[in-house]
């Protein structure tokens, strides 16, 4: 089994129906397995984080990037992508 | 998830709203092979080499920014000291060298390209003062090239000679620019006890002591470490370093993961994150509001030395914990011209160049994008450049001075250099005379502070 590769995608902006599905959609059309979703309001921000595995995928990091960010604005939200190893080294020693 | 929310949110806020990035990737080359007896082969072969190893330098940049979500603001390289390269011709002018830098930063799309250097703090060899005679042409004829004079170290003393000879090229340079504001002097700095592998300009070049390449990461973060500051009106000055510590450490853990990444795909070692808190003219992006948030009206009121010291070490203790490997000037820097608060504060009357020098003890760079009247004399120029190699000689640190006699402006004028250099006022300087001090000529001995063994 190849060695993971997980990437971050956090929505951020005004909660809305069809946001996860809207999501979900391009994910699955690059066949980009969710590892995990979670929800948050911070200061009236909402805010959706999906930790996801490229590992499996024909895409990189940057074939998403386009195709969130027109999904983004369809939404009325912001998308932004980022690998994780950001995060891990920010937030972990 | 192994983040919770509020840490993922933190790091996309730090981008979004406190202008975090990185402030370069510089690419340090090793020249040395490129000797040759005539000038035009060492022209081409600094420009092949060059090319060759910094060709994928922006792409790579790039993609670590879309990767990240951390913006790359610039893409550097860093040359051995022209002087030990060209030396070896018979030639006269050099300045032929500094096209070919500008020519290969201009193909490669980077934005500064440093090392139209010598190293002279002992003594300048034929071809030194060759090259130190060829800077203002140099700087004044291309766009891109940066250059430096290493004058002290606190081992070797101050070659007065040198400094004296350098307040001439800075006027020099300033006549030839004067259409623009004497820009060239915006791309040439002074030093004590230069650093080796220093990622930012103007003061960048590729150390004696390093290798055949490396890849050395710049961050920044002013406007992050205020935000934090903002959040504690009122704590005491333990919880203050200490806060600022932590946000240290995050800000250059995202330029220890970027050197690494760049290292691996550029196939070139990782050298140093240097974890200078560098400020850029736009608002919120600025190391004088840190010291206002920290409790001072204006930059330059008493308690300012202070609060930078406190300031440039927590950001030290944070970001040493961060990095495999620190090194360049690692501490804040205070450029005038390129910090929306200090241009403020000159203009109030807060902030002097005697106070700007104070703080220059306590923080790593120096006297930096200082502009003074245009009649401002080569002897009082060598005289304040003196000052600043003093201090870092006695202090066992690194100082420079990158000073801008602007011609044609007097106090109360402004110029406007663009972009990344900003826009100063034009700042008074003591109007005593200092000639007979600054024509003694010769070497300030080396202080007991050399003697470590």
């Amino acid at each position: 089994m190849a060695a993971k590769e997980h990437v971050v995608i956090t929505v951020m902006g005004q909660d809305r129906i069809g946001i996860v599905a809207g999501v979900s959609k391009i994910l699955a059309d690059y066949k980009i397995n969710i590892i995990d979703i979670s929800q948050t309001i911070l200061q009236d921000i909402f805010a959706m984080i999906l930790l996801v595995d490229i590992s499996q995928s024909q895409s990189n990091l940057t074939d998403l990037e386009d195709p969130l960010k027109t999904a983004g604005e369809a939404l009325g939200v912001k998308i932004v992508i980022q690998h994780e190893d950001i995060f891990r080294y920010m937030h972990r020693i | 998830m192994p983040y919770t929310p509020q840490e993922i949110l933190e790091t996309i806020r730090m981008i979004e709203n406190y202008h975090f990035d990185i402030r370069t990737v510089t690419m340090g080359i090793n020249l040395l092979d490129c000797a040759a007896p005539d000038l035009i082969t060492v022209s081409q072969k600094i420009y092949t080499k060059i090319m060759k190893l910094a060709s994928k330098l922006v792409e790579t940049a790039h993609s670590m920014e879309k990767n990240y979500g951390v913006p790359i603001i610039n893409k550097r390289v860093a040359v051995t000291p022209i002087s030990l390269v060209a030396q070896s011709s018979e030639a006269d002018d050099y300045s032929v060298l500094a096209q070919t830098l500008d020519k290969a930063a201009a193909e490669l799309g980077i934005d500064f390209i440093g090392g139209y250097s010598a190293l002279v703090h002992k003594g300048a060899t034929p071809g030194e003062t060759k090259l130190i005679d060829s800077i203002p042409t140099a700087l004044a004829t291309t766009q891109k090239v940066c250059s430096s004079v290493n004058l002290a170290t606190t081992k070797a003393g101050i070659n007065m000679d040198a400094v004296y000879q350098m307040a001439k090229v800075v006027k020099k340079a300033a006549e030839l620019s004067a259409d623009r504001q004497g820009i060239a002097c915006a791309k040439l700095v002074v030093f004590a006890n230069a650093p080796e592998d220093n990622p930012f300009m103007a003061g960048a070049f590729h150390g004696g002591g390093e290798g055949e390449a490396v890849i050395n990461i710049g961050i920044s973060g002013p406007g992050v470490v205020k935000a934090a500051i903002d959040r504690l009106p009122d704590c005491d000055f333990r919880t203050l370093a200490e806060e600022i510590k932590r946000v240290a450490f995050k800000i250059t853990r995202v330029g220890e993961l970027v050197g690494r990444k760049v290292s691996e795909h550029l196939n070139v070692p990782f050298g140093i994150v240097d974890l200078s808190l560098a400020p850029t003219p736009t608002v919120g992006d600025s190391v004088a509001n840190i010291l206002e948030a920290m409790g001072l009206e204006r930059c330059g009121a008493p308690g300012t030395t202070a609060a930078l010291a406190l300031l440039n070490d927590a950001v030290k203790k944070g970001g040493a914990m961060a990095s495999s490997s620190i090194g360049g000037l690692s501490g804040a820097f205070i450029p005038v011209s390129e910090d929306a608060g200090m241009i403020e504060a000159v203009k109030v009357g807060a902030l002097s160049i005697e106070k700007l020098e104070a703080m220059t003890s306590v923080c790593s760079v120096g006297l930096d994008m200082i502009a003074v009247p245009g009649d401002t004399t080569a002897e009082t120029i060598a005289a304040i450049i003196a000052d600043e190699m003093a201090i870092g000689m006695i202090n066992n640190k690194t100082t420079a001075v990158r000073i801008i006699p602007v011609p044609g402006k007097i106090i109360g004028d402004q110029v406007d250099f663009g972009g990344l250099l900003g826009s100063a006022p034009i700042m008074p300087v003591r109007a005593f005379n200092s000639e007979g001090f600054v024509r003694r000529g010769g070497r300030i001995p080396a202080p007991l502070q050399a003697l470590t063994n």
